[in-house]
């Protein structure tokens, strides 16, 4: 380095600054292209006779949509409940505690429910992902398909990209219902709410852009999900401990991506 | 493309080959040539660059500079769909064997034949269970690839290799990681399937005993450049320095320096 001693510090700043830039720029440049590659494949595939396979997308639509449905059920009621508890207690300073079911309806359709399934399909199948591929691309198997022909996004990604962008809202509407009766469960004990009402109150409440808002982001989420489980899938490097690396990064760099892209959204969706 | 200019057109052609690694050049320039029918090992000891070149003859990277052309195609021109057509006529053994682990033995074997082809599932039945024989893995059809040896994996990759039968066969490191008995057999079954089919093969090896018993002609790499290329007599009978190492198994003497070696060893320590 024959730069000046006392401008080498800023230089090294700046060159990280620049490198790290421009390895995102990169990443996000890649996702785009998988992202079209995909969409690409499942258009064009049919006519030069390779079509996106059904089974696999099927079978990626059960291990990332019909098997977390429990388990979806199970945290969206939770929030659901929470949401009652939480709106409950601050609203009770303006003795308005039945305008907690507004709280409920808008909050779990708008955001909860898009949020709590996405956040679990990052975890679930976001890591699966990754590590698949990552193992996969370890061992060759990625090597393997391309020389024989087989295009890796056509075989491996836009199966799942399809499967995320089909499940994810279903779930996400799953999580709606059940964040909501969670909510009625917990205002029934506390408010001797009944149900009926709570329900008829929370659709009088709710209108269609409350949940196509939700559903919007969810499919936004899909994408995001999917696209940072891939990257981060083909990119390992490193044998089985690279795996590891990539999986715990792409659960927290989906997980974050989810989080920015939800408030990006919500910026614009509600101007 | 110009005609050939030799009566029998090279199955594979690799020009000026030269290639990176980051800045660092791997390659330097590497020809060769592999005639139709012929096995071609491809020797070197580790760094030498012959993976390096495996990848480039398989298209997995683009090279700095240079043109390979397989089957007289000249593979860095081609388009993607062009390339995936030319693919179908190239079988690949990687060196762990690279079977999808999530499928059987048999789904492994029929996976190009389902993707590349319109045969019903029937006749796929029939012929995977013609290319399990062919790699003495009769019945293994149903085993899962976690299930089997070494050797018995890397002969299922054979198979799934050989299912749409390719004109041009590449085996990376065939007896890597395999005891001496398995690898012979694994050599034996390379000769058998040119006998049997007169494919192409290309072997990338480091191993001096299968190389003399399957080759017809060797290329020996050195540090990224073809040392030389001849058949096994001349290869075995040739001067050469750094293949007179290879063959004894010699470690390049690196003459060592006193001072520098104990500067190494107590080097940022106060």
């Amino acid at each position: 380095m024959a730069a000046e001693p006392a401008r080498a510090g800023w230089y090294r700043f700046a060159d990280a600054v620049g490198r790290v830039t421009v390895a995102a720029v990169a990443q996000i440049g890649y996702a785009c292209a998988l992202f079209f590659e995909s969409l690409y494949w499942l258009f064009a595939g049919p006519r030069r006779r390779q079509p996106v396979s059904l089974s696999a997308t099927a079978l990626e639509m059960m291990k990332i949509g019909v098997q977390a449905i429990p388990i979806t059920a199970i945290l969206s009621l939770s929030v659901g409940i929470m949401i009652a508890i939480q709106g409950i207690y601050t609203l009770r300073d303006f003795g308005a505690e039945a305008r907690v079911v507004d709280a409920i309806a808008m909050s779990i359709t708008r955001e909860f429910g898009a949020l709590i399934t996405a956040f679990l399909v990052a975890g679930r199948s976001g890591s699966a992902i990754t590590a698949q591929l990552g193992s996969m691309r370890i061992s060759q198997e990625i090597d393997a398909l391309q020389v024989m022909g087989i295009n890796p996004v056509r075989y491996l990604v836009a199966p799942l990209l399809i499967a995320m962008l089909v499940m994810l809202p279903c779930l996400t509407v799953l999580a709606d219902v059940m964040g909501i009766l969670g909510g009625g469960l917990f205002c029934g004990y506390e408010l001797n709410m009944d149900m009926q009402s709570y329900i008829q109150r929370s659709l009088d409440v709710l209108n269609a852009n409350d949940i196509t808002q939700g559903l919007l982001k969810s499919a936004v989420f899909a994408v995001l999900i999917t696209l940072v489980g891939v990257i981060n899938g083909f990119a390992v490097t490193g044998g089985a401990s690279g795996v590891g690396k990539a999986t715990t990064h792409s659960v927290v760099a989906s997980i974050s991506a989810i989080i920015i892209a939800d408030m990006i959204f919500t910026f614009f969706l509600n101007r | 493309m110009p005609a050939p200019s030799s009566p029998v057109a090279p199955v594979i052609e690799v020009r000026d080959l030269v290639t990176h690694y980051g800045t660092r050049r791997i390659l330097h320039g590497i020809n060769l040539t592999v005639q139709p029918g012929e096995i071609m090992v491809i020797m070197g000891s580790s760094g030498s660059g012959k993976t390096t070149l495996l990848n480039h003859m398989l298209g997995l990277s683009r090279p700095s500079s240079g043109q390979i052309l397989l089957l007289g195609r000249d593979i860095g021109a081609l388009s993607g769909s062009e390339l995936n057509d030319l693919r179908r006529q190239i079988g690949v053994t990687f060196q762990g064997g690279a079977l999808f682990s999530s499928m059987t033995v048999g789904e492994n074997v029929q996976l190009p034949l389902r993707e590349h082809t319109q045969l019903d599932d029937n006749t796929i039945q029939i012929m995977t269970r013609m290319k399990l024989e062919i790699v003495n893995l009769a019945g293994f059809e149903h085993f899962m690839p976690s299930e089997l040896s070494g050797g018995m994996a890397k002969r299922a990759a054979v198979a799934r290799a050989i299912a749409m039968d390719p004109k041009l066969l590449f085996f990376d490191e065939p007896s890597a990681g395999l005891d001496p008995v398995v690898s012979a057999g694994l050599d034996e079954l390379i000769l058998r399937l040119r006998r049997a089919m007169n494919i192409t093969i290309v072997v990338v090896t480091h191993e001096l005993q299968s190389a003399f018993k399957i080759a017809d002609r060797i290329t020996m790499l050195d540090h990224g450049r073809v040392v030389m290329t001849g058949t096994v007599d001349a290869v075995r009978a040739a001067k050469d320095e750094h293949m007179q190492h290879l063959f004894n198994r010699l470690l390049e003497d690196v003459p060592v320096d006193a001072d520098e070696y104990l500067q190494r060893l107590t080097e940022n320590i106060d």
